[in-house]
């Protein structure tokens, strides 16, 4: 190219034109990014959908051994009253090696007659249905998950154990989950 | 020739847009191998499925509300109430089912005849988005009418993406704008159901360009050398795939009179329950295949990456395939091999429909197995060692060599 400016016939000036384009898209890479971050959040959950972020239960009615279905968060909670059975059979296997998510059954209830579990395979989402499967707790249709009377994942494609709701006991009767 | 015309009307729009010189240019001008079969029709039978799809579509929005109070009385108010309502639903709804069939045939048809061959490398990797962008519209348009399929496929399908390590909870979290797959989810597969077959449909602009850049491959693999070789689309071809779409009118309608939820769920006219989940779910038959690769591998990241990479795979075959040959009618051995995956394409397709029992678990392991070593290993070495027949000089003189052949066999 032929030099019209002075800088440039000492070489400098490509420099600082390099120098330049480099800034400039750098600085419109950002602003992009940033124009697009809008665009992208909005997809997010929404203040109203957040609002409803928790629920009181009230437990008195579940007799033992009986199980009832709560929600929160439009997800389904199943909320276990155990048998002295479940409980003893879950903590047996406690170190068992099988366990695809070790986790022991005291570290997964607050008390242990008590079981509260995100009603949610750990596969891909769907609701297992209760008393069946291998392991006397949950049985997964979808894919073939089973799960024990701790809800702990031990058979089947679901890598993780149900989840379990951040939740605390108000009085005897009454759980706060969320 | 180039395009005349005697019209001033014509002539003054040609010169200040000249999409009558185009028009004439790719159907007059373009030039056709005149030995393309019956195989080749499907292509223009898809596009055409494409634009039935699109006008069902306008119609049915004018009577659907995307809400989860309202969408599944709104679809069965299209089917008892709206005039015609039943036809435009019955027609969107196997219009998908057919032009997944279409496509399919289209893309096997491809495979035989080594159409994703350099020089079409692009025109068969253009090809596949279209099959992704087709996949993702047909999924969210079943989301729509909210029966019970609709809620728990699309509960299974987004929670797909949460195998993926550290970002896939908030990943799933933000695809469903909420705890679960609920009415901001609707909301969101409505807007894009609307938009993906505009995408769709200016991919397949960008197809067509690419193909009449490198013309039409054809059943002999040979590229066209002179006069005798060709034939113009119009009005030959533009014939030919007329009465190909009057043919598929017909089994169309077949299914739209007869059997219109011959390819659906009855669990579909069962509305939503997000706390119950059907015993047996399945996707749509033409997800099942992938569906049968997903839950073939034990593990949950690694069965969602080798669905995905079903369909990855596909995309670097023109460099897998190392036959000179294009088309498998002189490839005496991969000829064997196609009509394998053919198979297995079907057996994977029986699995996935069928629960995960039993011998079915072993069987969906291998025809997946089967899936990629297809791809991988038996491409490059078959094209390696096999010994191809003699491969016509020329289209004319493979029309010619069929010809004969036919009177001999008749003689
Ligand atoms: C690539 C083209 C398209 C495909 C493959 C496709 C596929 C589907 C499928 C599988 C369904 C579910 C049918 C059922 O079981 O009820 C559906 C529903 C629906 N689609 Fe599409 N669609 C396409 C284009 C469009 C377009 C362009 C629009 C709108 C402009 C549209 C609007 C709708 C509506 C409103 C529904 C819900 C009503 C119903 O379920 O019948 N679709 N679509
Ligand atoms: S969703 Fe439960 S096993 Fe797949």
């Amino acid at each position: 190219m032929a030099a019209t400016n002075p800088d440039e016939s000492k070489g400098e000036g490509v420099e600082r034109r390099d120098f330049l384009t480099i800034a400039t898209t750098a600085f419109a890479g950002v602003g992009i990014a940033g124009a697009a971050w809008p665009f992208i959040d909005q997809m997010n959950p929404s203040a109203d959908v957040l609002a409803l972020s928790s629920a009181e239960i009230d437990i008195s009615g579940i007799p033992v051994g009986q199980e009832i279905t709560a929600t929160w968060r439009g997800k389904p909670i199943f909320i276990r009253h155990r048998t002295e059975e479940e409980i003893a059979k879950a903590r047996a296997d406690d170190n068992n090696p099988d366990l695809i998510d070790p986790e022991t059954d005291a570290a997964r209830v607050q008390r242990p007659e008590w079981l509260i579990v995100i009603g949610i395979c750990t596969h891909l989402g769907c609701i297992p249905l209760r008393y069946q499967g291998d392991y006397g707790g949950w049985f997964c249709p979808c894919h073939g998950s089973h799960y024990d009377t701790a809800a702990r994942i031990r058979k089947g494609p679901a890598p993780k154990n149900l989840y379990l709701p951040p939740y605390k006991f108000l009085s005897d009767t009454l759980i706060k989950i969320g | 020739m180039a395009f005349q015309t005697n019209s001033k009307i014509v002539k003054w729009i040609d010169r200040r847009l000249p999409i009558f010189s185009m028009m004439h240019h790719e159907l007059y001008e373009y030039q056709v191998p005149k030995n393309l079969n019956w195989w080749y029709t499907f292509g223009s039978l898809a596009g055409i499925i494409l634009m039935l799809q699109i006008i069902t579509g306008v119609v049915l929005v004018m009577h659907y509300t995307p809400n989860t109070e309202l969408a599944f009385d709104s679809v069965e108010k299209i089917m008892r109430d709206v005039n015609y309502g039943w036809l435009m639903r019955y027609m969107h709804a196997n219009g998908a089912s057919m032009f997944f069939i279409a496509v399919y045939i289209h893309i096997f048809r491809g495979l035989y005849y080594g159409s994703y061959k350099q020089p079409r490398e692009l025109i068969w990797m253009i090809g596949l988005v279209i099959l992704l962008l087709m996949m993702a519209t047909a999924f969210m348009g079943y989301v729509l009418p909210w029966g019970q399929m609709s809620f728990w496929g699309a509960t299974v399908i987004t929670n797909l993406f949460s195998a993926f390590p550290v970002i896939g909870e908030a990943l799933v979290t933000w695809l469903w704008g909420g705890f679960t797959v609920g009415n901001p989810t609707l909301n969101r597969f409505f807007s894009l159901h609307y938009l993906l077959p505009f995408v769709i449909l200016g991919a397949v602009v960008v197809h067509l360009w690419a193909l009449h850049t490198s013309g039409s491959n054809n059943p002999a693999g040979v590229e066209i050398k002179g006069k005798k070789d060709w034939i113009p689309f119009q009005p030959y071809y533009t014939a030919k795939d007329m009465l190909g779409f009057a043919v598929f009118a017909l089994v169309f309608s077949i299914f739209i009179f007869y059997s219109p939820d011959f390819f659906g769920e009855p669990d579909n006219y069962i509305p939503a329950n997000p706390l119950k989940t059907p015993p047996h779910i399945v996707p749509e038959w033409y997800f099942l295949p992938f569906y049968a690769i997903l839950r073939a591998v034990p593990d949950k990241l690694g069965g969602v990456l080798l669905m995905f990479g079903a369909i990855l795979v596909l995309f670097v075959i023109p460099w897998l395939d190392t036959s000179k040959v294009r088309s498998a009618r002189f490839r005496p051995v991969y000829k064997w091999w196609f009509w394998v995956l053919v198979f297995d394409c079907l057996v994977l397709g029986y699995v996935g429909s069928q629960p995960p029992e039993g011998a079915l678990i072993l069987i969906g392991r291998l025809a997946t197995a089967y899936y990629f070593l297809h791809f991988l290993v038996i491409m490059p070495l078959v094209g390696w060692f096999e010994k191809p027949l003699p491969v016509p000089a020329s289209i004319h003189d493979a029309v010619l060599a069929d010809k004969k052949a036919k009177e001999s066999a008749d003689a």
